[in-house]
């Protein structure tokens, strides 16, 4: 199958809903399967990039920091930019601006991109189909 | 004497991925460690929380990969060994299309008529 | 015509579930290309056969494709042989396959 250009708005911030994971696996698919995919990040989701999560332990299992190696959204995010860089894809992911103002998440991982819904509008003219995944 | 506390937990796999745990089941243990006198009762789709076989190993985006996925099922048989108990409604049990036997050891059952009188025995409930 | 991709997260217990459903068969009797509901999440629930599965074997019947998240199905314990015949456990690449068939894709 030819290369296609696949567009994903989500919107739910980390560690919310099983919706975050699940966009990511269908994110990680298309990549996988070559195609080129832009994302836009809109209201709690532009959390889901940013740079300051840090992991933590779990006393509750006995588990340290390491041994625990709790998910930070921000490492998905890196690792798909850099699962489209193998692929020989292009992974375009753009933070919503005013939603990462309001919630001063400001500073996001390597790769990410400040954006508006002008953005996800030129997006969805581009790509051959787009998912919005909204929240609740 | 803690006050007696019952959780309610009605909402199944929101985020357990991402978190690694059921947030709930997970408060419940951390609440219990801090001396606190609290159960647990699964209901609507979270009976499936007790469901023995989950197995959400092998995610993995790009060359990230999960080392620690959650385990529900050895989850709920764990809380019942701390001495929590873990109760679940048999109808919506049955609802899910689950057997006693499809369900790990330790989880009793109780019937939705029931509910009334098991909230009557605790200070709070907490409807999560 | 490409047809849909309706991608179902939520179970009949949750609520919220059945419209969309509805609105799958609806597409479905308007023939207007293909109709996949692609059951996520707790949506899979119902895929174990119990008093629940009826309105998915129904649906199968209206023409629509079901197909449920195999990381799902593990993820909540429902082996295969726990499956109502009519719906098919699939790799959530089937769902990014059929956006690039170019179906109009919702979610719920």
């Amino acid at each position: 199958m030819s290369k296609q250009h696949l567009n994903f708005l989500l919107m739910d911030a980390p560690y919310e809903q099983a919706r975050t994971t699940t966009g990511f696996r269908m994110i990680d698919a298309a990549l996988r399967k070559g195609h080129d995919v832009t994302v836009f990040c809109y209201e709690g989701a532009v959390a889901l990039a940013f740079a300051k999560q840090v992991p933590h332990a779990n006393a509750v299992h006995g588990r340290d920091a390491a041994q625990e190696d709790h998910p930070n959204p921000k490492d998905w995010v890196a690792a798909l930019l850099d699962l489209a860089q193998e692929k020989g894809s292009k992974l375009t992911w753009i933070q919503c601006g005013l939603c990462v103002d309001e919630r001063g998440v400001g500073e996001a991982v390597a790769g990410t991109v400040r954006g508006s819904p002008a953005d996800f509008h030129k997006a969805v003219e581009a790509a051959n189909n787009t998912i919005v995944i909204p929240t609740r | 004497m803690p006050k007696k506390i019952l959780h309610v937990v009605r909402s199944a796999y929101r985020a357990t991925i991402e978190e690694q745990d059921d947030t709930v089941l997970w408060f419940t243990q951390a609440m219990k460690g801090a001396g606190a006198d609290v159960a647990v009762l699964l209901t609507e789709n979270a009976v499936n929380y007790a469901t023995e076989g989950q197995d959400c190993s092998g995610l993995a985006f790009g060359r990230k990969k999960q080392t620690q996925p959650p385990t529900i099922d050895a989850e709920v048989a764990k809380i019942c060994s701390k001495g929590i108990e873990v109760l679940y409604v048999a109808e919506d049990a049955k609802a899910l299309g689950l057997e006693p036997t499809d369900l790990v050891g330790g989880p009793k059952s109780i019937s939705r008529k029931e509910v009334p009188a098991l909230f009557a025995r605790y200070d709070l409930v907490f409807r999560w | 015509m490409p047809g849909y991709l309706l991608i179902q997260s939520r179970d009949p217990m949750e609520g919220g579930g059945e419209s969309f459903d509805e609105l799958a068969r609806s597409l479905a009797s308007a023939k207007s290309g293909p109709v996949t509901l692609f059951l996520v999440e707790n949506a899979v629930l119902p895929a174990r056969k119990s008093a629940a599965s009826a309105r998915l074997a129904e649906l199968a019947k209206s023409g629509v494709e079901i197909l449920a998240d195999e990381f799902a199905l593990r993820e909540r314990g429902i082996s295969r042989d726990r499956l109502i015949p009519e719906v098919k456990p699939a790799a959530i690449d089937a769902a990014v396959d059929r956006m690039v068939e170019g179906r109009k894709t919702l979610w719920n």
